[in-house]
């Protein structure tokens, strides 16, 4: 069955508290999720009161000020801080997005809650593992397949088929949309995910590539890609503003169209 | 992954392929949309029939049903909601359940349920519209 509650040595306790440091002007609380490895201790919250004019408006901001001025043992990914690399993923507020394009202040509620991806298995506090997310990834082969010899110049590609890779090509693989899936909490070793779904479709829609008729053979599969129900989770969450149902929709429309 | 003893040595590519595709999906994928409409003129037309012929007895029903055009309709709305529930709820079970002992059990089932309630429903149809208006 379906686990709807978490295992024993899941269940998140109460951790510490840090409390406001002197002289701050505006607090706002940070609810965090703590993990260590290192330890056999269940995971717990910790709550920070932080001076909140004294850093950045992002959430990513926040958790930095809490990791530079008041607890260096908090681990969380970050790298660009401006929404391209995707590193920054946690579900914030309930509900999955990136922690450098999203402002504490508009997260609803007293304090500011922030937890890992969910139902991924946790490497450390906000770290979540994607490893299988990435396997995930690679095996749909996100790469121009071609049989024809490649020309001497560059493949060539009419503008109105370019055109149909926008709102494909932007996806930054962060994993908000994956981890927010039912169907991939449930049955995420088989089904790919929206994230992985999308990519596939970028390829399917490549006006460049050749290899469309095998892309569509290794996604026809109860599993791999008809585990999405049009839940639209997907579509709801992500930070880019992308539709990965509306992909996967697509692919679905192709493999009818071979068929009919 | 883990650091344990006992920790998977399966590379993540080799998780992700799993069994590979199985090339197949599409055709169920279209046959639960196709029955799902088939079901919407169906449904109001078994509707509209139970109201019409509720307050008229068993024999005024039975009568109405050994009309062909009636009789056939009603074979039709029973295949295809049966067929659909069984697509319907074999999506279910192969979502919630993971026990693979389980699961078969229960798709087996799911099955076994579907084509017995389709064959009594047909069967009872049949049964009234060749003649068995007195009970």
């Amino acid at each position: 069955m379906v686990q709807f509650t978490l295992p024993r040595n899941s269940k998140v306790g109460k951790g510490k508290h840090f409390p406001v440091p002197a002289g701050a002007k505006t607090v706002k609380t940070f609810k965090v999720y703590r993990y260590d490895p290192e330890t056999s201790a269940n995971p717990r919250w910790d709550t920070y009161e932080v001076a909140v004019d004294q850093c950045g408006p992002m959430v990513l901001d926040a958790l930095l000020h809490i990791k530079n001025t008041m607890d260096p043992t908090l681990a969380f990914r970050r790298s660009c801080r401006e929404g391209v690399c995707g590193s920054c993923a946690m579900n914030i507020g309930g509900r999955n997005t990136l922690a450098c394009t999203h402002a504490w202040d508009e997260v609803p509620g007293e304090a500011v809650q922030i937890s890992p991806l969910p139902h991924m298995p946790v490497v450390k506090d906000l770290v979540p593992d994607l490893t299988l997310f990435f396997a995930q990834y690679a095996s749909i082969e996100p790469w121009l397949q071609t049989d024809t010899p490649t020309p001497q110049t560059e493949w060539g590609q009419a503008p109105q088929d370019r055109a149909k890779l926008d709102g494909l090509y932007e996806c930054i693989l962060c994993a908000c949309c994956s981890t927010s899936c039912p169907s991939y909490w449930w049955n995420g070793d088989k089904y790919l995910g929206p994230a992985a779904l999308l990519q596939a479709y970028r390829w399917l829609v490549d006006s460049r590539d050749e290899a469309t008729g095998a892309r569509l053979d290794d996604l026809e599969d109860p599993f791999k890609l008809y585990r999405c129900h049009t839940i639209m989770n997907c579509a709801q969450v992500c930070p880019k503003g992308l539709n990965p149902a509306k992909a996967i929709a697509g692919i679905k429309r192709m493999l009818v169209e071979r068929v009919v | 992954m883990s650091g344990k003893a006992n920790a998977n040595y399966r590379t993540a590519l080799s998780r992700a392929r799993g069994l590979g595709a199985a090339h197949h999906g599409v055709s169920d994928f279209i046959f639960e949309r196709l029955s799902g409409i088939a079901l919407v003129p169906l449904s109001l037309w078994a509707v509209y029939g139970a109201i019409k012929v509720a307050p008229l007895g068993y024999d005024t029903a039975a009568l109405a049903l050994r009309h062909p055009l009636n009789a056939l309709l009603a074979l039709l709305l029973m295949g295809a909601s049966f067929a659909h529930m069984k697509a319907g709820l074999r999506v279910v079970i192969e979502d919630y359940l993971e026990v693979p002992a389980t699961k078969v059990l229960a798709l087996m089932l799911n099955s076994a349920i579907c084509w017995l309630g389709w064959a009594l429903s047909s069967f009872a149809i049949l049964w009234v519209a060749f003649g068995a208006a007195h009970h």
